[in-house]
């Protein structure tokens, strides 16, 4: 399925996908009783934040992504990945790290997890940090550096 | 409570949710920058990734709301504070430049180790760094 105006959109895949993590922080919630927020996860992992699930669940679920992107891969015969270079990425991966703990939180934790329960916090986080993404990728179309 | 019970729900959740990410194109960083270009070729697929996930919580939220205990944990451990801090929306800021400038959120990141290395694996390292410099800034307070 495509959409008229916007040829390179996917939207069923994305509906698929989204449906799919939807139930994965059901599953994280109503099993464990736990937020599938993946930035806490990881610094729960290695024992970069004092709270949260016991490092074995956070590893559990940290080694299922890549687990469970390798058998999408693999069912979908492949996947587009267009890299940014090296620079962008450590620069990027530098603030996201920062940032998300600052914020208590990224894409999963309040933009699935929290901004569906009608949490205020995680809905103010949300609108600033996806308007945050646009402004910065409209400066850097501006400045001529685009990834 | 057997290492089955406690350690299975996780690794089926990340599973899915990697799977999902996969599935709905988030693991690739074009198509996420494609979604925050609104003034480039706008790339939609991400809202309808949204909509798909929040659609699904949306549901589990009430199924939680009549539930004493989770199925396989001894009670529910969920984050109460209720306060807009500068932080949470410095935090939130900073985040969203980041994300700008590459495409990738920590889900996507650790996902695509299995699928691209050579893009995920600095990303995901410089991302620890990150937060291991939030937890030695001297600012933090105790409880974060």
């Amino acid at each position: 399925m495509t959409l008229a105006a916007f040829p390179d959109a996917q939207p069923l895949a994305g509906l698929v996908g989204g449906l799919m993590i939807g139930i994965a922080g059901a599953l994280m919630l109503l099993g464990a009783g736990r937020i599938a927020g993946v930035s806490g996860i990881v610094a729960r992992g290695l024992g970069l934040s004092d709270g949260g699930m016991s490092p074995g669940s956070a590893w559990m679920f940290l080694l299922g992504l890549p687990l469970g992107a390798a058998l999408a891969a693999i069912a979908l015969g492949g996947v587009q990945v267009e890299a940014p270079p090296l620079a962008l990425l450590l620069v990027a991966g530098l603030v996201v790290g920062f940032g998300t703990r600052l914020g208590s939180g990224c894409t999963s934790g309040h933009g699935v997890c929290g901004v569906s329960r009608l949490s205020a916090r995680s809905i103010v986080a949300t609108v600033t940090f996806i308007s945050a993404g646009i402004l910065t990728v409209f400066v850097m179309r501006l400045i001529g550096v685009v990834a | 409570m057997s290492a089955l019970r406690r350690l299975g729900p996780p690794l089926l959740s990340g599973t899915l949710f990697g799977a999902g990410l996969t599935v709905g194109g988030m693991t690739d960083p074009a198509r996420v920058r494609g979604f925050l270009d609104i003034l480039g070729a706008w790339d939609p697929t991400l809202a309808f990734v949204m909509a798909g996930a929040l659609a699904v919580m949306a549901i589990a939220w009430r199924v939680r709301a009549r539930m004493k205990r989770p199925v396989f944990a001894e009670e529910f451990s969920l984050p109460e504070k209720q306060d807009l801090d500068p932080r949470l929306i410095g935090g939130a800021a900073l985040f969203g430049v980041g994300w700008g400038i590459a495409g990738l959120c920590p889900g996507p990141a650790v996902a695509s180790i299995a699928i691209e290395p050579a893009m995920a694996l600095p990303f995901v390292a410089a991302m620890i760094a990150g937060m291991a410099l939030y937890r030695v800034a001297p600012s933090r307070p105790a409880t974060a």
